[in-house]
């Protein structure tokens, strides 16, 4: 599939072996694209197709009070000049008043921006989210992006390609982000470098979109460029009828050409790996890297992995041997372009079943965009998440980056369903364990880090 | 972009793996809207850990990184503040790929050093010796001794020329695209919808 995403995307070769890629979609955020709106300027250039633009203020913005205008300050100013380049050079962007607005990566999907078949290309290396859809979609720097929007194009090196087929049956409270935790944990986070990710087998084929875009968002912390998943009814039911997705004859046209995108039979990739999915219990990270992962009721690993087995344990302050579950957590988190979604909502409230928050937890709610928001809320998911003592928030990135006004303290545990645990992540010194949606409340309810086969 | 051929200078070493984007440049500073005048947020998190390896008061023009660096975010602030500490090559096993990209379109040299040969240079980073890189012949040397380093063709290319992509393509491939876009039209119209009825209107 990565081939046939690859082939009609050319424009030109060069004698370096690299291919001129034609660039279908580009979305925008206010973090990313300040220096590439003023290397157009510096250069006199004019974008070439503005139609093919989308822009959203979302890393930046306070999720836990959202009035307009935003508060005098740097995250004003950024917004403030994406909506003024947005103006100056004809790009549509989706106001923070409006119930569009959100993640990037979320809004994206939902507005039908995201088509199966399609170079899509963003300032955020999560932009692998929207190969879920079957669409060649993967980060770029802000100097692309300017390159981009004057030329629509990129040159690009092909990469190899791995297929991961996922089969077996989920256990229960299991999910798409455990699997990718567990095949980061497996392959280590340069283990795809160089390569593309396509992944298939009998979980994916019945797993929804929400799940996964999940996959294939955490696929680059991996190593790998982008995720794929071939598209099929699945796909093209979530899109039918989307804002921007193609309508009347010209969505017939584009489901004809689409059922041609998934690899053949007999593909060939650079590497092949099966996973049975039965295997996998919830994952949580222990360490500073994603791949520094385990089951949670696995010990943590002693200094065996090298020394930045060593570094990252005295960072995150854990002790080898111990088991995951049971750690004592300060904040839960739920949200980010990885979990954000209606469905991650739903799996975490089905979760509470009339409990509480521990005493001493923070526990946050943040919708990955308003609409998923306004859905959750018609759905008394809300209700559900206040009573239980989890803070309800606008949309934005939130905890997921520490650039919007939520914060962890130094020292203080995060259990979280974003897709970093770097060092500082959450804010300088704070601890993060990546896990899903469901470990994650559980965690909250329990007060520290919870094995949800337990709670379900 | 101004041209790169070689240069003789001192190196740092910072042997450490897995690099992030976030230690390079901690996101809160994403904030910030420049590109110049970075330099004190590079690494500031481990600077006022007490980190003092490299920041701001302390830096050289060749840094000698641990495998995988640069990974993480697509944030091109990490590769303006070192650009800003004044580095201007970066050599080490393995780096993130985006990260490498960003450093090309910023006139850094990203090159590739094999992980048996990369001791050599950090102990004359370490013994503060110059290295001389030189991007013509693909090597790093000092004292005579020579290790060679890989980088993409392409990127070879552009440095040594001072190239910018962008306008390079506008001016060279211009015709290429316009191809492109009339075949896309014909064979995927529901690209061009709404661009068509603005023109019919
Ligand atoms: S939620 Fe996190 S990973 Fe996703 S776009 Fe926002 S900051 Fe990046």
């Amino acid at each position: 599939m990565y081939e046939k995403l690859w082939n009609s995307h050319v424009v030109a070769g060069d004698p370096a072996g690299r291919a001129l890629i034609y660039i279908d979609k580009h979305l925008l955020h206010e973090v990313s694209t300040p220096q590439s709106f003023e290397l157009l300027r510096t250069n006199n250039l004019r974008l070439h197709r503005p139609a093919t633009q989308l822009a959203v203020a979302d890393h930046a913005v306070p999720t836990r009070v959202r009035t307009l205008p935003l508060p005098p300050g740097l995250a004003h100013d950024q917004v403030a000049l994406l909506e003024a380049n947005c103006t100056e050079f004809g790009i549509e962007l989706l106001p923070l008043e409006d119930s569009r607005q959100g993640i990037v990566h979320v809004i994206s999907p939902e507005q039908g921006f995201t088509l199966p078949g399609i170079t899509l290309v963003c300032g955020d290396s999560h932009t692998a989210t929207h190969g879920a859809f079957g669409a060649l979609a993967f980060g770029i720097g802000a100097s692309e992006c300017g390159t981009v929007m004057a030329t629509q194009c990129l040159w690009q090196n092909r990469a190899k390609t791995m297929r991961v087929k996922f089969n077996g049956i989920l256990q229960p409270g299991v999910s798409t982000k455990d699997l990718i935790l567990a095949l980061i944990g497996k392959i280590g986070a340069a283990g795809a470098s160089g390569h593309v990710i396509e992944f298939a087998g009998s979980v994916i084929t019945a797993a929804s979109m929400e799940a996964r875009m999940s996959l294939c968002n955490m696929a680059i912390e991996a190593g790998s460029r982008t995720g794929l998943i071939a598209p099929d009814d699945t796909t093209f039911n979530y899109l039918h009828g989307r804002p921007r997705a193609p309508e009347g004859s010209l969505w017939d046209d584009a489901i004809t050409a689409w059922r041609k995108l998934p690899s053949e039979p007999d593909a060939q990739f650079d590497q092949e790996l099966t996973i049975d999915s039965s295997n996998i219990g919830p994952q949580v990270t222990w360490g500073t890297s994603p791949d520094q992962v385990g089951a949670i009721d696995a010990p943590v690993p002693d200094s065996s992995g090298g020394s930045s087995t060593e570094k990252a344990r005295a960072y995150m302050g854990i002790e080898a041997g111990r088991p995951l579950e049971g750690l004592p957590i300060d904040y839960a988190f739920i949200g980010s372009c990885t979990n954000g979604r209606i469905e991650d909502l739903r799996a975490a409230a089905a979760v509470i079943r009339g409990r509480k928050v521990a005493s001493g937890v923070t526990a946050l709610v943040v919708p990955g965009s308003g609409e998923v928001k306004a859905q959750a809320e018609s759905e008394g998911l809300d209700t559900i998440f206040r009573a239980a003592g989890f803070e309800w928030h606008n949309s934005g990135c939130s905890l997921c980056v520490a650039m919007n006004g939520d914060l962890i303290p130094p020292g203080q545990r995060c259990v979280s369903t974003s897709n970093r645990n770097f060092e500082g992540r959450q804010g300088p010194g704070a601890r993060t364990h990546l896990a899903s949606p469901a470990t994650v409340t559980a965690s909250a309810i329990a007060g520290c880090l919870a094995d949800i086969r337990k709670t379900v | 972009m101004t041209k790169f051929s070689s240069i003789s200078a001192h190196a740092i070493s910072l042997p450490d793996d897995d690099v992030d984007t976030d230690i390079i440049y901690p996101a809160r500073f994403l904030l910030i809207t420049e590109r110049e005048g970075l330099a004190r947020y590079a690494f500031a998190d481990r600077v006022s850990n007490g980190d003092k390896r490299i920041g701001a008061d302390h830096s050289a023009p060749i840094l000698i990184a641990g495998r995988n660096f640069g990974c993480g975010s697509s944030r091109e602030h990490a590769v303006w503040a070192l650009a800003a500490l004044g580095v201007k090559v970066i050599l080490a096993p393995s780096f993130g790929e985006i990260f490498r990209t960003n450093c090309a379109n910023n006139g850094i040299l990203a090159g590739i050093v094999a992980e048996s040969r990369i001791a050599m240079l950090r102990m004359a980073a370490d013994a503060s010796e110059q290295l001389l890189v030189d991007l013509t012949s693909q090597t790093v040397s000092c004292k005579g001794e020579g290790v060679p380093f890989m980088i993409g063709e392409a990127e070879r290319e552009s440095l040594l020329n001072g190239w910018n992509e962008t306008t390079r393509i506008l001016s060279l491939y211009a015709q290429n695209i316009a191809h492109f876009e009339q075949n896309q039209r014909a064979e995927a119209p529901w690209l061009w919808a709404s661009e068509a009825q603005k023109e019919y209107n």
